[in-house]
C-alpha cells in the first residue's frame, strides 16, 4: 500500500511536470527547461523550510514564484527566436541552471542538498495541486486568454492580424510553465528529503515531454493521462522496470509515426463527454 | 480619409516588391486593388497590416501614423483583414476561430479566467460567444459553428476568416482576393456579403482579381503593375486606359 | 604559453567541428535537428574501443572501422526514426530523434555500465616539441585525422555527385526533385556521412580524455549544437571554422576565469545563449528555413 501510495505521489509530480511543458507548448514553444525550473524550484522551496524555518505551502508557493520569475525573464529572448532556435535556448538554460546549483555551496554543491523536511502528505499536496490546474486549464480552454494562447499555437501571423499581443501571451505561458515546474520542483524536494544537481537534467525534461506527447496535445488531459500511464506501468511490470527509458524511446518514435496527435484528442474528450452525459 | 498611403516602397533583400505608391483611401468607400500576380498588391497589404515593415514612405490611418506599429496594434485600431490564402486557426471550431477576433475588445486576463466566480460561464465570456454568433449569421454560417474550421470547404472557410474579421469590429476590412477559387454563384454570394459590410458604414480594401466583381461593386480602383501604381480611376476609367489594358486586361482577354 | 593553449584549443575544437559538421549538414540538408547525433557519437566512442580492446587492432584500422559502423547505425537511423514519418508535425523529427537519444543511451548504460570506461594507450604518449612548444603526441594525430577527414569531407561536397545532390536538396527539395535528384537516397547517404563523422569523433574524443562513459553523448552533441549555432545553422563550413573557435576560446577561459568555479561548464552555453539572443544567423550565416 505504501509502495503504491509512492508512485502514486510521483506520478502526481509527473502530471504537474507534463501540464507545465504543455502550458508553454500550447503557444507553440517546445521547452526543454522545465526541469531546470523544477531545480530552481525545488532549491528555493528547501532554502526557504531548511535555512528559513518557513512552512511548508509558502515554501512551495516560492519555490514556484522565483522560477516563474527566472522562466519570465528568459522568456522575453525567447520569444525573438523560435522551433529549433528556442529548444536549444531552453537546453542550454536548462544545464546552465544544472551547472550553477553545482557551484553554490550554500545548498551543497554537487554533494546535494540533504535534510529537507519530509512531507508525509505529499500525496494530498500533488494532487490538490493537480486538481487546481485542472480547474485553471479547464477555465482556459473556453476563455479569452486560452483561446489566444491556442491562437498563436496554431498560426502566429493570423493571431497576431486578429489583434493578439502575440509577444505578451507567450511570454504569460512561457513564464505560466515556469511558475508550475517551480512549485512541482518544490513539491518533489520536500517528497525526496534530498535533492542534488543530477535530479534536473535535460533528460529530465525530455521526460514530461515524452509524457505530454504519448498522451496527446489537443487537450491538456493528454498530459496528464501521459504522465500517468507512464509513471505507472513501468511499476507494475518488472520487465517493464527494467526497460522502461528504452520503451519510452520506442514508444516516442512509434507515437510520431503512427499517432502524432497522441492518444488522447479532442474527438476522445468529446466522447467520453458525451457518455457522462449519457446522450 | 481613413487610411493615405504616402509614397510607399518595399525592397526585399534588393529586389523591389513596391516603389513610391500613394492612395488615399476615402472612408465609406469600397475601394479595390487590381494588377498582374506578383504586381505588389499582398505586399501592399501586409505593410497596411503591419506584417513586414516598410522600407520607405509613410502610412497614416485616421490621424494615426502606422510606421512602426505592431500588427496587433493596428487591428485594435481598427484595420481587419483576411488572406490571400485562407488562414484560420485549424486546430479550433468555427465559433472559436470569430471568437478570437473579439480578443482585442475584450479585457479577461490570466487571473480573471481562473478565478472568477460564480463557477459557470463569465459574463464576458457569454458576450464574446453572443457576438460571435451574430457575426456567423451575417456570413450565414451559424451551422457550422461547432466544426472544426480545419473541415470545412473552401468557400465556407473564407466566410468564417471575414466573420472573424468583422469580429474585431473594423471600421476598415482588408479583402486579399476573396473570391479565389470560388465558382460564378459562389462568387455572387461574395459579392453580395462584401455589399452588406459596406452598407454597414465599413470602408473596403479589396485585392481581386475576378474582374467582374471589382467592375461591378467598387467605387475607385487603383491598378498595380511591377510594384507602381499605374493608373486609379473609376471603374469605368479604368476600363479604357490603354495602360491598364495594356498590363493587366488585355492579358486577360488573349 | 598563450601560443601552448591556442594549439590544444585548435586540436579540442578539431573534434568539435567534426560533431557540429553532422548536425550542419543533417540541417542543412533536411532542415531538421538530429537530436540522436550525439548519441552515434557515443556509439562510435565504444565501437572504437572495444575493437581496439578485443582485437588489437592499431587506431588507424580502428577507425575507420567505427566510421563503418556508425555510419550505418547512422543510415539505420533515418530509416527506422526519421523516414516514416509524416509531414504534417513539425515536431516530429525532432521528437523521434529524442526517442532514439533516449534508446541508445540506456542501452550503452545497460552493456557498458554507467561509469566511466578507460580508453587503452595505443598510441604513444610521448609530448613532441614543436618549436619551443610542447604538444601532445595523441592530440596532434587527433588533429590531423580531424583536420584530413574534414578535408575529405569538403572534397565530397565540393566535387563528388553526391555532394551536388546535397548542396540541391539543400537548396529546395522541389528543385531537386526536378533535377532528378533521388532525394531518398541521398538523404539516406546524408545520414552516413553525418554520422560517420561523429563515429570519427567519438573514437577520438576516446583517445583524448581516456575515459568515456554512455553520458558523453550529450555532453559533445551540446558542444555541437554551439558550434552550428557559431557557425552559422546548416553552414558546414561554418561549422568546420566554429569548432575551432569554441575550442580555443574553451582553453582559453580555462586558463584565464578563476578556477573556483566550474566554469568552463557554462561557457560554451552562455556562448550559445548570446548567439541565440543577438545573432541567431551564427557568425557565418545560416540556411534560411
Ligand atoms: N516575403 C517576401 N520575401 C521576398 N519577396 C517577396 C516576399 N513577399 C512578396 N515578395 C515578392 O514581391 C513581389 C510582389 O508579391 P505580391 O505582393 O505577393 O504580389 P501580388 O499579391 O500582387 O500577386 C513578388 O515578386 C514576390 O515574389
Ligand atoms: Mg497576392
Amino acid at each position: 500500500m505504501e509502495y503504491i501510495l509512492s508512485v502514486a505521489t510521483v506520478a502526481g509530480i509527473n502530471i504537474i511536470m507534463a501540464l507545465s511543458f504543455y502550458a508553454p507548448f500550447m503557444t507553440g514553444q517546445v521547452s526543454l527547461a522545465q526541469a531546470g525550473f523544477a531545480a530552481i524550484g525545488a532549491y528555493s522551496a528547501a532554502v526557504c523550510t531548511v535555512k528559513f524555518g518557513i512552512p511548508y505551502i509558502p515554501a512551495v508557493i516560492i519555490g514556484g514564484v522565483v522560477a516563474g520569475v527566472v522562466g519570465f525573464i528568459l522568456g522575453i529572448p525567447a520569444l525573438r527566436i523560435k522551433g529549433i532556435y528556442l529548444l536549444l535556448l531552453t537546453l542550454g538554460f536548462g544545464e546552465i541552471v544544472r551547472v550553477i546549483f553545482i557551484n553554490i555551496e550554500y545548498v551543497g554543491g554537487a554533494a546535494g542538498f540533504p535534510g529537507i523536511p519530509y512531507q508525509e502528505n505529499t500525496f494530498f499536496y500533488a494532487y490538490g495541486l493537480v486538481l487546481i490546474l485542472i480547474v485553471c486549464f479547464e477555465r482556459l480552454r473556453n476563455s479569452r486568454m486560452g483561446r489566444a494562447m491556442r491562437a498563436v499555437g496554431d498560426d502566429e501571423t493570423a493571431a497576431e492580424i486578429n489583434g493578439i499581443n502575440i509577444t505578451a501571451v507567450k511570454l504569460k505561458a512561457f513564464a505560466a510553465g515556469a511558475f508550475i515546474a517551480g512549485m512541482g520542483g518544490g513539491i518533489l524536494a520536500h517528497f525526496q528529503e534530498f535533492i542534488e544537481p543530477l535530479m534536473f537534467g535535460v533528460m529530465h525534461s525530455v521526460e514530461y515531454i515524452v509524457f505530454a506527447i504519448f498522451g496527446g496535445v489537443q487537450v491538456f488531459w493528454g498530459p496528464i493521462f501521459g504522465a500517468i500511464v507512464l509513471s505507472f506501468v513501468p511499476e507494475f511490470f518488472r520487465f517493464v522496470q527494467a526497460w522502461r527509458h528504452e520503451i519510452y524511446g520506442a514508444l516516442l518514435i512509434v507515437m510520431m509515426i503512427i499517432k502524432p496527435e497522441g492518444v488522447i484528442t479532442n474527438d476522445s474528450v468529446r466522447f467520453i463527454k458525451k457518455i457522462f452525459r449519457g446522450s | 480619409m481613413i487610411l493615405e498611403i504616402r509614397e510607399v516602397g518595399k525592397v526585399f533583400g534588393g529586389f523591389c516588391a513596391l516603389q513610391n505608391v500613394s492612395i488615399r483611401v476615402e472612408e465609406g468607400k469600397i475601394h479595390a486593388i487590381i494588377g498582374p500576380n506578383g504586381a505588389g498588391k499582398t505586399t501592399l497589404f501586409n505593410l497596411i497590416s503591419g506584417m513586414f515593415d516598410i522600407s520607405h514612405g509613410e502610412i497614416h490611418y485616421r490621424d494615426k501614423r502606422l510606421n512602426g506599429l505592431r500588427p496587433d496594434i493596428r487591428a485594435e485600431l481598427g484595420i481587419g483583414r483576411t488572406f490571400q490564402i485562407v488562414r484560420l486557426f485549424p486546430s479550433m471550431t468555427v465559433l472559436e476561430n470569430v471568437m478570437v477576433g473579439r480578443h482585442c475588445r475584450t479585457h479577461s486576463g490570466l487571473l480573471k479566467t481562473f478565478f472568477h466566480f460564480p463557477l459557470g460561464e463569465s459574463s464576458e465570456e457569454k458576450q464574446i460567444r453572443n457576438n460571435a454568433m451574430q457575426w456567423l449569421e451575417f456570413v450565414g454560417m451559424t451551422h457550422r459553428a461547432q466544426q472544426v474550421a480545419a473541415n470545412l470547404p473552401h468557400p465556407e472557410q473564407r466566410r468564417v476568416e471575414i466573420a472573424r474579421a468583422l469580429a474585431l469590429d473594423p471600421d476598415l476590412l482588408l479583402l486579399d482576393e476573396p473570391a479565389a477559387g470560388m465558382n460564378p454563384k459562389e462568387t455572387m454570394d461574395l459579392d453580395a456579403l462584401i455589399v452588406k459590410i459596406n452598407g454597414m458604414g465599413k470602408t473596403i480594401l479589396l485585392i481581386e482579381h475576378n474582374m467582374n466583381l471589382v467592375m461591378g461593386i467598387s467605387e475607385i480602383i487603383s491598378v498595380l503593375n511591377f510594384g507602381e501604381k499605374i493608373v486609379e480611376g473609376t471603374p469605368a476609367e479604368v476600363k479604357e486606359n490603354p495602360a491598364v489594358i495594356e498590363a493587366y486586361l488585355g492579358k486577360k482577354r488573349n | 604559453m598563450f601560443i601552448q593553449q591556442l594549439i590544444n584549443g585548435l586540436m579540442l575544437g578539431s573534434t568539435y567541428s567534426l560533431v557540429a559538421i553532422g548536425y550542419a549538414l543533417i540541417f542543412g540538408v533536411l532542415g531538421l535537428l538530429h537530436f540522436a547525433h550525439g548519441e552515434v557519437l557515443m556509439v562510435g566512442a565504444f565501437m572504437g574501443l572495444y575493437i581496439i580492446l578485443w582485437t588489437g587492432l592499431p587506431l588507424y584500422i580502428a577507425l575507420p572501422l567505427t566510421m563503418v559502423v556508425t555510419g550505418i547505425l547512422g543510415m539505420i537511423i533515418q530509416f527506422l526514426a526519421i523516414r516514416p514519418l509524416k509531414k504534417n508535425f513539425h515536431l516530429a523529427p525532432l521528437l523521434s530523434t529524442i526517442g532514439v537519444t533516449i534508446i541508445l543511451q540506456n542501452l550503452a548504460v545497460k552493456i557498458f555500465g554507467g561509469y566511466g570506461t578507460r580508453f587503452p594507450d595505443t598510441i604513444a604518449m610521448d609530448n613532441i616539441m614543436l618549436g619551443p612548444y610542447m604538444v601532445s603526441s595523441v592530440k596532434l594525430i587527433i588533429m590531423g585525422i580531424s583536420l584530413l577527414l574534414m578535408v575529405i569531407f569538403y572534397l565530397i561536397i565540393k566535387k563528388t555527385k553526391l555532394g551536388k545532390a546535397m548542396r540541391a536538396l539543400a537548396e529546395s527539395h522541389l528543385t531537386a526533385g526536378f533535377l532528378g535528384v533521388n532525394v531518398e537516397r541521398t538523404v539516406f547517404l546524408t545520414f552516413g556521412i553525418a554520422s560517420a563523422l561523429a563515429g570519427a569523433a567519438g573514437v577520438m574524443i576516446g583517445v583524448s580524455y581516456s575515459a568515456i562513459s554512455p553520458f558523453i553523448g550529450l555532453t559533445f552533441a551540446l558542444k555541437g549544437l554551439v558550434v552550428m549555432l557559431l557557425g552559422g545553422m546548416g553552414n558546414v563550413v561554418g561549422a568546420m571554422i566554429g569548432g575551432l573557435i569554441l575550442g580555443v576560446a574553451e582553453v582559453l577561459s580555462i586558463t584565464l576565469l578563476p578556477t573556483e568555479v566550474n566554469l568552463q561548464d557554462i561557457f560554451s552555453f552562455g556562448i550559445m545563449i548570446i548567439i541565440l539572443i543577438f545573432k541567431p544567423t551564427g557568425l557565418f550565416g545560416s540556411k534560411q528555413n
